[in-house]
């Protein structure tokens, strides 16, 4: 039981990938990146928790008191905005594309040959 | 290559991936068993060094400052691209169409009852947005969803289904001045640290208390330069994409 | 790991493996939606509220509208490129 946040990172890696592998249509390739980009949420905020741990703000708790590690939630929360922003990127380039090859599917998307 | 070919691949990788992935996991520390000492050392030492009862923001804006600068640069960098890949199409689609007139344009179906929501939902968020972008260093909040939810306050007045209001309360010069002050003005903050700290990015301004608005030195400060830059930067990349789809949506009415 | 934990991570795997398992990239989007709802609930009985503030608005509204737009962008690239070969075929 104490294994399941990481076995359930792993497993949205996986199936995110697939996604990616298996998807017919740029955006949906897209989409399942978010998936991938959750399961390292995942990893992080499960590698930093700790038993009995309160959220890290000391207001109105004494300081010495169980806190779970900051450090990591640091870097997920900075993640979760800018990902957002790539993703984007991702999309304009997508957008691009269609206008260029007149299709999403990447199985047609090839460098111009004529 | 073709899609079998990659679902195939993907079924001879995927379980051994997986599997790979299981065992290297398992290394980790047992789950609620962290021993990492630099969060450790944090919690304990940060508010009387720092005066700042969110240990989250003061890492983020204080103690590890620079990564912050970093990461704020890779936002500035993507909405850059997005914004110079989208207008570079606009411009190629504008040869194409002819001018239409949008004099006041509408959604055709917004009800009443969605103009009346966000109405009530604009103040809210704006309000919302601001508490969190100051009260950064004592309760949970900060630049980063500060920055998101005061984006969501002019995204309010899209539901409403008035987007030329949408582009005359936020219009796109004001947005790249946004988006560029804030990105400037972390790291200019910085600057001050340098002058008056010898250390770049060194918290220089006078602490105050713990716990009232006015503590933490440059904390406040850098949140808000790092909240204005991301509204920014997510109401220009959201008109980037919706701005040619709507005006022409008034011949459908 | 106590309950409530167990069932946000149990709702987690199930919104990730509908994200990937649903055919059309409109109603993926609705489902990012619900699935970042989710994510935002797991943040925070994770102990972590800064996180879970900063995902639930972007998991639920900025990049669904993102998504959104650009296939609405796309679509209409496609009108435009029908209409263009019906004329040129007339």
């Amino acid at each position: 039981m104490n294994f399941a946040p990481f076995a359930a990172a792993a497993w949205l890696f996986v199936v995110g990938l697939y996604g990616v592998v298996s998807s017919k249509h740029l955006v949906r390739t897209v989409l399942s990146l978010t998936v991938v980009q959750s399961s390292t949420y995942l990893v992080l905020l499960g590698v930093g928790y700790r038993h009995g741990g309160h959220a890290p703000i000391v207001a109105d708790i004494p300081t010495k008191a169980k806190l779970v590690d900051p450090v990591v939630q640091v870097l997920v929360l900075t993640d979760v905005v800018i990902e957002a922003t790539v993703l984007a990127l991702l999309l304009a380039l997508v957008v691009q594309a269609h206008k260029r090859f007149g299709s999403v599917d990447p199985a047609e998307l090839r460098p111009l040959r004529d | 290559m073709s899609r079998r070919v990659r679902l195939l691949l993907f079924a001879c990788a995927g379980p051994g991936l997986l599997a790979v992935l299981l065992i290297g996991l398992h290394g980790l520390p047992a789950f609620g068993d962290f021993h990492g000492v630099y969060g450790l050392l944090v919690d304990h030492v940060e508010p009387g060094q720092r005066h700042a009862t969110d240990v989250v923001t003061a890492l983020n804006f204080d103690l590890r400052a620079f990564d912050t600068l970093g990461e704020e640069f890779i936002l500035f960098a993507s909405v850059s691209g997005v914004a110079l890949l989208l207008r570079h199409l606009r411009d190629e689609d504008e040869d194409l169409e002819s001018s239409r007139s949008v004099a006041d344009h509408r959604f055709a179906g917004a009800s009443d009852a969605l103009r009346v929501l966000s109405l009530v939902l604009i103040p809210l968020l704006v309000s919302l947005g601001v508490y969190l972008a100051l009260h950064g260093a004592l309760t949970p909040g900060g630049g980063f969803q500060a920055g998101v939810v005061l984006a969501a306050g002019p995204l309010a007045i899209l539901l409403a289904g008035r987007y030329l209001a949408l582009k005359r309360v936020a219009p796109q010069w004001m947005l790249e001045a946004a988006d560029a002050t804030g990105a400037a003005a972390y790291a200019l903050i910085g600057v001050g640290g340098l002058i008056f700290a010898s250390v770049y990015l060194k918290n220089f301004l006078p602490l105050g208390t713990s716990g009232h608005l006015l503590s933490a030195g440059m904390m406040p400060l850098n949140s808000i330069a790092v909240g204005l830059e991301v509204t920014g930067a997510f109401l220009l990349t959201w008109t980037e994409f919706l701005d040619q789809d709507l005006l022409v949506a008034r011949e459908e009415l | 790991m106590s309950a409530l934990q167990a069932v946000a991570l149990l709702v987690v795997v199930v919104g990730g493996t509908a994200m990937v398992l649903v055919p059309d990239p409109l109603r993926q989007t609705l489902v990012l939606s619900v699935y970042g709802l989710a994510l935002t609930l797991l943040f925070f009985v994770f102990q972590a509220p800064d996180v879970a503030l900063s995902e639930l608005v972007v998991g639920t509204v900025g990049m669904p509208v993102i998504i959104l737009a650009a296939l609405r962008k796309i679509a209409k690239h496609a009108a435009m490129r029908e209409q263009e070969e019906q004329g040129d075929g007339e």
